[in-house]
């Protein structure tokens, strides 16, 4: 695997929050996530994989160490210049939909477009109607999202994550609110769209089972990555 | 339509109640301003036309003659105690150039020369005092417009015809085409025909005042050639006494401006001015604090909301966008069911009681400029109150938004 095809490397992450005893959260933490991988982060409650998910996601920065995305180093941009890097690398799926309740499915999955151009497009329906189309909501798209099922509805928050074509999905236990033959339909089409997009996923997990198909299983332990199978 | 505006209307749209209540407010608010406006716009424009309708705004006259002490030829005084003389009915010098000088101001309206003086009015063996005024017929229309006062007859005062007031006809006598003499100082009289007879809606004026041609005031008053007071009109009314002054200052004549002359009117009209916009002002403070805690409580409802848009790669000023136009619009929606709300209520109110000539006993000036000021001023505090909701929004940490919302 060569250097350029990383999507996204952590190299010494450290965190700590401030506070009257030392409460580091992360110890240097070394990740790396190449093109077209689909990663399992499995972990304790408590273990840091929130605080984790939260710098990959440009959500939060790191005490020490640097966080690079597709070669950009990011740990010292400004708030617009992550933001604007996380619009366009990242994408996100978490364990709740979040979808706005009044917009419609196919709006729900374009907004990230519409924000990144600041009004409406043709293209953008087109684009947010295809990948609802490929997963299976083909006829959902005019109606509220609130009146899908849950599944449906993480179905939808994974074409939203998708629609800006990121080079990396941040899935923070998409199926863990999920029964569990939705749960796997929504695993499915994440591993559908990995393989045939080359988008890399990173996918937090209780569920042994589908962190075992996934192609690699990073285990998060008292804020220190222990096994990276 | 942009990100922003769509994000803005949907949250208005999904917090509904919250958004009608508001709205209410906001509508009511506008409502009280511009009923409470327009019905002290009225009445100030009433009482305004009432007492201004037959007064020039500044009136020009020549400077008061003063007596000087009498110096010995060391300059010396030698009398200390001056008496005051008697002011003569005198000419204002160059009153033509006067007039054109006038009439190049921006602020002036009308400028129009005038002789006025006493006189007696005799018609048989009755007479009355009366007040004599030597107009120019065409320049004075700007300053006092006879033609719509007239009762009867024509506005006709060139050579000897002249207009009397309906009082001084109803005490005389007198009809269109009847004589009356007309008797000044120093004996100078000439008889006159009645050509028309006003009513300017003020009893003493109407029995006071007599319109004559301006060559003959200027006969009768003996100032051949010249003129008493040349009379100023100005396009603001509250500029009159800042005019007044100016023109004092540039040709050194006696220049009285109507707020002078009517001080206590002006007090009271500029006390109900006062007090109509410190109630205009808590009323918009109220508006205020209804919007920015309905915003409030939206940034709060909204967290998660917001913290996944900003993690899909909303920028903070667009989130402090989002909110600022929820506040414009909830303005700008409230300001129009207010004007709806308070046109409706200030028309109710006008034709609610009438005088006995049917004009309204409450007359409300609904203008297209109070209705547009409403729409800013709304719009303004709509701003306004979303401001520090919208910092909020806009600051929210993400991570923490979604994970502990």
């Amino acid at each position: 695997m060569n250097e350029c095809s990383a999507v996204i490397q952590l190299h010494q992450v450290r965190k700590s929050y401030p506070g009257a005893v030392s409460s580091e959260v992360l110890h240097g933490i070394d990740i790396r996530i190449d093109q077209g991988e689909f990663v399992a982060l499995v972990g304790p409650s408590g273990s840091g994989k929130s605080t984790l998910l939260n710098i990959l996601g440009l959500l939060d920065r790191p005490s020490s160490g640097s966080v690079e995305i597709l070669g950009r180093e990011c740990t010292e941009m400004d708030d617009a210049g992550l933001t604007t890097l996380r619009g366009h690398s990242l994408g996100f799926v978490f364990q709740f939909h979040h979808l706005l309740p009044s917009f419609s499915a196919e709006e729900n999955v374009f907004l990230p477009m519409l924000a990144d151009a600041g009004h409406f497009k043709p293209e953008m329906r087109t684009r947010a109607r295809d990948l609802l189309a490929r997963i299976g909501l083909d006829g959902f798209e005019t109606g509220p999202a609130s009146q899908l099922s849950g599944g449906q509805q993480q179905r939808v928050a994974i074409a939203r994550a998708l629609v800006m074509n990121p080079a990396l999905v941040l899935a923070d236990e998409p199926t863990g609110n999920l029964d569990r033959a939705s749960g796997q339909q929504v695993f499915e089409f994440m591993r559908r769209f990995n393989r045939e997009l080359g988008t890399a996923f990173l996918l937090v997990t209780h569920d042994p089972a589908l962190a075992a198909r996934c192609d690699r299983i990073l285990t998060l332990e008292d804020g220190s990555l222990v096994t990276q199978e | 339509m942009r990100f922003e505006l769509q994000m803005a209307l949907r949250f208005l749209k999904e917090g509904r109640m919250q958004t009608a209540l508001i709205l209410a407010g906001i509508s009511t608010g506008v409502g009280v301003i511009i009923f409470l406006s327009a019905l002290i716009g009225g009445l100030q424009e009433s009482i305004i036309d009432r007492t201004l309708g037959t007064q020039a705004h500044v009136t020009l006259r020549p400077p008061e003659e003063e007596a000087r002490p009498q110096l010995d030829r060391s300059g010396e005084t030698i009398l200390e105690h001056i008496q005051r003389p008697a002011q003569r009915l005198r000419s204002i010098l160059g009153w033509p150039q006067l007039l054109a000088d006038l009439r190049r101001r921006p602020e002036v309206t009308a400028a129009s020369p005038t002789v006025a003086g006493s006189a007696f009015a005799l018609r048989g063996t009755a007479n009355r005092s009366v007040a004599l005024r030597g107009v120019d017929p065409d320049s004075y229309s700007g300053i006092l417009d006879l033609r719509t006062k007239l009762t009867d007859g024509t506005l006709d005062v060139t050579g000897t015809h002249i207009i009397v007031g309906v009082e001084l006809a109803k005490e005389l006598g007198l009809s269109v085409g009847d004589t009356l003499r007309l008797t000044a100082p120093e004996e100078r009289s000439e008889v006159f025909t009645i050509s028309g007879i006003f009513d300017v809606g003020n009893k003493d004026l109407n029995l006071r005042w007599v319109y004559i041609s301006l060559r003959e005031g200027q006969t009768l008053m003996n100032l051949s050639g010249g003129v008493s007071t040349v009379e100023v009109k100005v396009r603001d009314i509250f500029s009159a006494e800042k005019e007044a002054q100016e023109i004092h200052a540039a040709t050194g004549l006696k220049a009285d401006s109507w707020m002078i002359l009517n001080s206590e009117l002006l007090i009271g009209l500029r006390g109900q001015s006062s007090s109509s916009v410190m109630i205009q002002f808590f009323v918009i403070v109220a508006v205020m604090l209804g919007i920015a805690s309905v915003l409030v409580v939206s940034v709060i409802q909204r967290g998660r909301q917001i913290g996944i848009l900003r993690a899909f790669g909303t920028r903070r000023g667009q989130v402090l966008r989002i909110f600022l136009l929820q506040g414009g619009i909830l303005g700008l929606v409230g300001s129009l069911g207010g004007i709806v709300l308070g046109t409706v209520l200030a028309l109710f109110f006008q034709n609610l009681v009438s005088n006995q000539d049917g004009t309204p006993i409450f007359p409300v000036a609904l203008t297209a400029a109070l209705y547009a000021r409403s729409l800013l001023v709304a719009l303004i505090t709509g701003l306004v109150g979303a401001w520090l909701p919208a910092r909020r929004a806009a600051n929210l940490d993400p991570a923490v938004a979604i994970r502990y919302e």
